[in-house]
């Protein structure tokens, strides 16, 4: 069964969407957050866990300190203030894949609230989101459905459960409502998470990788007639979990609640789930008085108080923001908007800050890493910077053309050669006998035959049309059948006709 | 060995037991013999103690073994033996054991084996102490009478038809019957101290955070507290010691030592304290021969040279009552985790669908008694939706008013005094139905839990209505639990002139069951 | 304060997953109105200003250093189960998706 929609285009022009989101992060620690079981992803089953992470009668918690700075890392990054004091509390609530029948998590006191993220569109539109609030818990375990129709929750005959992921650390960050976005909301919404996964990823906190589960996205979704200040009733579509996936499961809610309020119906406060397949959502489960968590603090912890000094040390440590990183590059690069962000787009800007850093120009970086390496890696399929191009193989490369002693055509035959494994670019020229002609005497030779053959040519030049000088440089590129130093060339040519470029 | 050094073995406090083991005048062996011996004639069969829920015999056995051949064989590993290396004990089945089947006193972890020791059976193991078992228990220490047990309630040694206390009437009763010279137990709202008055023996509440609590199953975490229970003040001391320090295990364990608890039991004298009176915690309410007995005492502490003050502690009035609104809200969720998935008693429901919630609903009817369901509802109805405020936010503000109340009664006093119960032991079954009547037990002892400071019951005589223990609490402020050693030791050396020997020589004999064969194994 | 009622008894049973019988909850709804009565006077004992304490003994920033320590093999987590499949703990359908 599936629900009504509206067109999207015809529920911008009815209604207004107002956003939230509630990002799960998962920290890389070496350890859970509150036992010392390792936080590794995909070993045997109910390998990575002790008595704490089963629950067993007895077990008491203890912080992992590592996480506590990776959340008031993450707290900084989001701009927020960090508690002065904050305590954990129990979200009490049965489910087999939590071992205890409760969460540890923060609730009414969360490690770091009130912070921002400015969140860059595509078109370059800077669009704020406020962050409410950032607050630590542990993760839950794993379970498999077994039996009926099979990896279904629905129809399963049985359950297993798989502990190893129960207690690993999770900071969840959540926005306060965000208004405003308009028909750019899908857009927003994945560029938001987009953002939060740069983030985490960049502080190194999280292996951020959303395909692992590392970032899980909860988005909340209500329309409101446009005018209206009072907000719509909620949908929260769970674990949506890639950006694609945000951006359409958003444009889909606001689709499904259009048609919902056109209909004249109440929208319902409800868990939907997010179906990759059919890009469409299901419902889940409404909000009910079995929502009751009991809170109350954690009596088994005590209240964890980040000395101002703790956090100053955390912020100097902290790297630069990937946003202000990018600004920053583009500026020293000299980039236009349009190369910087196909460079983005690319994912190669960490790949030429460091060939730049090797020392290679702006310019001669980008023009490798955009026009040879990126077009090999999608042939490979594979990623630019996993094809195997080290910053110091451009940097050699590159100094080879400037020195004259190969041309780009044969460059980039030579950097076949390294990927193909015959050595150092230098090997590789040596081994397939490629260098371009240095004696002057056969280019002057070459020159004089191509000015003779193209005389009104010569006479342009001549006459201070430099720029014509590309039909004699090819003709002797000809005859030299490419390994001539076109640059050598070119000053030889206006030496013979005595123009000064 | 004769069967009257056997008899004399019992007898002994630990620290006489470790004196005469240094000495190597007697084996551990056949100090850890003559207590299986005497489990197995006392705590079996239809009239028996039933004190133990497991008898550890062979572990027990192989610890006192070992210590026999360290000290046989001499040298720096003798030396390094602990004091009381070789002094059996008795650990309370709500604390977690390797090797041992560990219950709480509930079906619904039955055939349940720890796969991890607690911290204070680690030390316990450390200082090479045989472990003879472990003891009987209201359901996840629920209770005040030992009744609430799922494997039938324990009896008082001093009269088989009454209640030892509880819920660790099992380690109080193995202590009183002779069955264990020290045993360890754990305090939430009083259930090492009410116990100890019950059964005419000591019961410490250490300072909350003075003894590690990894492995001793929650029941309400910010009052739950492991304790020694003994036959002497000193004893309780030497196991404190042994059982004390910080454990990076518990979050709330303290970060520095208590001092030295032994000295200060030997320390021997009161003069110039000054000892307070908490004016709500006599009188009215109180059996008249346990009042009589609390005077007699504050009357020996007076003539030792200690200065009797008056202090009062008004917001004790709410103690009870915030502490079963806090106790059951920690208690529902701290129980939880016992759902059938895991570890211990799944209950299929009888009819369809089988889902796992029905799983658990059913698990948990089957598994928890009354009490442990009456308090887990009373605990989720305390802290749901729209009463958090109310009830547990309320009790929560009660703490801190009875925090006050103890910090204007110990600017005042060095220690205060009180009796540890209203009564002395009741008949078993007289107050199984009435649940509040139940709670009163705990009336004197809940203060301290609510506070964090330490406690201390040791015996104060028998009521002279009915020739039962009378047990007289001492309370000190926080981190100071050596002042209840200092003036426990004082009083109870008092008292002992006074009696002519020890309380429990008074007991009556018990009768060698003869169904004790019934013990050895698992229950 | 409203009294406890069965109903309520009935709700709080579901939350804290303990099935009743009809004679049960009634039985539990008349002891559990005298409980709460009597812990009733704890609401009002305590003014506005009071703070709350909720550990006896203040302590903060107890922490664990970032440190691998042991783990249980797949058959040690597995031997208290009352069933299991393919290493893991088995349990019966979900019938609640969340």
């Amino acid at each position: 069964m599936s629900d009504a929609t509206l067109s999207f285009e015809e529920a911008m022009e009815k209604y207004d969407p107002v956003l939230g989101f509630e990002v799960h992060v998962e920290l890389n620690t070496k350890t859970k957050m509150f036992s010392s079981a390792p936080n590794v992803f995909g070993d045997e089953p109910n390998t990575n866990v002790n008595e704490v992470d089963l629950g067993m009668p007895g077990v008491l918690p203890v912080v992992n300190k590592t996480a506590v700075e990776s959340s008031i890392k993450i707290g900084l990054a989001l701009n927020c203030k960090i508690a002065e004091s904050c305590r954990f509390a129990r979200k009490n609530y049965f489910y087999p894949d939590t071992p205890k029948n409760f969460q540890t998590s923060q609730y009414d006191e969360p490690i770091a609230y009130d912070g921002y993220l400015d969140i860059e569109l595509e078109d370059g539109t800077v669009f704020r989101v406020e962050i409410e609030r950032a607050h630590m818990e542990e993760d839950a375990g794993k379970l498999t459905h077994l039996g009926g129709s099979a990896g279904r929750i629905q129809g399963a005959e049985y359950s297993l459960v798989d502990y190893n992921r129960a207690g690993v650390p999770l900071v969840e960050i959540v926005t306060k409502p965000i208004e405003g976005a308009g028909s750019r909301a899908p857009e927003l919404a994945k560029a938001y998470v987009a953002a939060v996964r740069e983030i985490v990823k960049n502080l190194g906190v999280s292996d951020a990788k959303m395909e692992r589960g590392n970032v899980r996205c909860d988005a909340n979704v209500s329309l409101r007639p446009h005018g209206r200040e009072r907000f719509g009733i909620r949908s929260e579509t769970k674990n949506v979990n890639s950006l694609r996936a945000v951006e359409h499961a958003v444009r889909y809610e606001i689709q499904r609640h259009a048609a919902v309020l056109d209909s004249g119906e109440p929208v319902i406060q409800e868990t939907r789930h997010w179906h990759e397949d059919t890009r469409t959502t299901t419902s889940g489960r409404a909000k009910s008085d079995a929502d009751d968590y009991r809170y109350f603090p954690e009596p088994d912890l005590v209240p964890v108080v980040p000395s101002r000094e703790w956090v100053e040390e955390i912020r100097a440590t902290l790297p630069e923001p990937p946003a202000e990183r990018r600004k920053r590059l583009k500026q020293d690069w000299g980039y236009s908007d349009l190369e910087f962000r196909d460079v983005v787009n690319a994912g190669v800007l960490d790949e030429i800050e460091e060939t730049i850093i090797a020392g290679a120009t702006a310019s001669v970086a980008r023009k490798w890493w955009m026009g040879e390496i990126v077009g090999r890696a999608k042939n490979a399929d594979v990623d630019p910077g996993q094809l195997g191009v080290t910053p110091a193989t451009i940097v050699e490369l590159s100094k080879m053309v400037e020195a004259g002693k190969i041309n780009n055509k044969m460059a980039s035959a030579v950097l076949d050669g390294v990927l193909a494994g015959e050595g150092t670019p230098a090997e590789v020229v040596e081994k397939r006998g490629l260098a371009v002609v240095s004696d002057d005497g056969p280019l002057l030779e070459a020159i004089d035959a191509a000015l003779a053959a193209q005389p009104d040519v010569a006479e342009k030049i001549r006459g201070g049309k430099v720029q014509a000088i590309g039909a004699i440089v090819g003709g002797v590129m000809k005859a030299t059948r490419g390994q001539a130093d076109a640059g050598r060339v070119r000053e030889l040519i206006l030496e013979k006709l005595g123009v000064t470029a | 060995m004769t069967e009257t050094n056997s008899t004399e073995l019992i007898r002994l406090s630990a620290a006489q037991l470790a004196a005469k083991l240094a000495a190597r005048e007697v084996t551990a062996v056949e100090v850890t013999q003559a207590h299986l011996d005497r489990i197995a004639a006392v705590d079996g069969g239809e009239r028996g103690v039933n004190a133990f829920l497991h008898v550890n015999t062979e572990e027990a056995l192989a610890v006192a073994a070992e210590v026999d051949a360290i000290r046989a064989a001499g040298g720096q590993a003798a030396e390094e033996l602990h004091e009381l290396a070789g002094v059996p004990i008795a650990v309370k089945d709500l604390i977690v054991t390797i090797g041992q089947p560990t219950t709480a006193g509930s079906k619904i972890l039955e055939g349940w084996h720890s796969p991890y020791d607690a911290t204070v059976v680690k030390k316990l193991r450390a200082a090479k102490m045989p472990i003879l078992g472990k003891t009987n228990l209201d359901e996840f220490a629920m209770g005040s009478s030992t009744e609430h047990s799922a494997f039938g309630p324990t009896r008082n040694p001093w009269d088989l038809d009454r209640i030892p206390g509880g819920s660790g009437g099992g380690s109080a009763a193995a202590v009183a019957a002779f069955e264990a010279p020290l045993a360890l137990g754990t305090d939430t709202g009083g259930s090492i101290r009410q116990p100890g008055a019950v059964t005419g023996t000591v019961g410490v509440k250490p300072t909350y955070g003075g003894v590690s609590r990894y492995g001793a199953i929650a029941m309400a975490s910010s009052l739950d507290q492991i304790g020694p229970v003994s036959r002497t003040v000193l004893d309780s001391a030497l196991l404190q010691q042994v059982i004390g320090g910080h454990d990076p295990h518990d979050s709330t364990s303290l970060p520095d030592p208590l001092g030295d608890l032994v000295a200060a039991a030997r320390l021997g004298n009161v003069d110039g304290m000054k000892i307070g009176i908490i004016k709500e915690l006599h009188g009215e309410g109180y059996q008249a021969g346990v009042e009589n007995r609390f005077n007699e005492s504050l009357e020996l502490l007076k003539e030792a040279g200690a200065e009797i003050v008056e202090v009062s502690c008004p917001n004790f009035q709410y103690a009870l009552g915030a502490y079963y609104l806090i106790m059951p809200s920690e208690a529902s969720s701290n129980l939880a985790k016992f759902d059938g998935v895991r570890y211990g008693l799944r209950v299929l429901p009888e009819e369809p669908p089988l889902t796992i919630e029905r799983v658990m609903g059913a698990t948990r009817a089957a598994g928890f008694g009354d009490e442990v369901k009456r308090r887990i509802i009373l605990g989720t109805y305390a802290l749901s939706a729209g009463y958090y405020d109310a009830y547990y936010g309320s009790a929560q503000k009660v703490r801190t008013l009875i925090q006050r109340d103890f910090e204007a009664a110990f600017a005042k006093a060095d220690v205060l005094i009180s009796p540890t119960a209203p009564t002395t032991a009741f008949k078993l079954g007289e107050k199984l139905d009435d649940p509040l009547a139940m709670y009163l037990n705990d009336v004197a002892t809940i203060p301290a839990n609510m506070a964090g400071v330490p406690g201390l019951s040791l015996p104060g005589g028998l009521a002279d209505e009915d020739g039962l223990p009378v047990g007289i609490q001492l309370l000190a402020p926080a981190r100071e639990d050596a002042r209840l050693y200092r003036v426990g030791a004082v009083l109870e050396s008092l008292l002992e002139a006074k009696w002519g020997g020890p309380l429990l020589a008074k007991a009556p004999e018990l009768a060698a069951s003869t169904a004790a064969s019934s013990h050895g194994g698992s229950h | 304060m409203a009294a406890i009622n069965r109903d309520d008894v009935a709700h709080l049973a579901r939350l804290a997953h303990i099935e009743m019988s009809a004679e049960e909850l009634d039985r539990m709804a008349g002891e559990l109105a005298v409980i709460v009565d009597a812990v009733k006077s704890v609401s009002e004992a305590a003014g506005d200003g009071v703070p709350a304490t909720s550990h006896p003994i203040p302590l903060s920033n107890v922490f664990r250093e970032d440190e691998v320590g042991h783990t249980f093999t797949a058959e040690q987590a597995l031997s208290g189960a009352p069933d299991s499949d393919a290493d893991r703990f088995k349990v019966p359908a979900i019938l609640d998706e969340d």
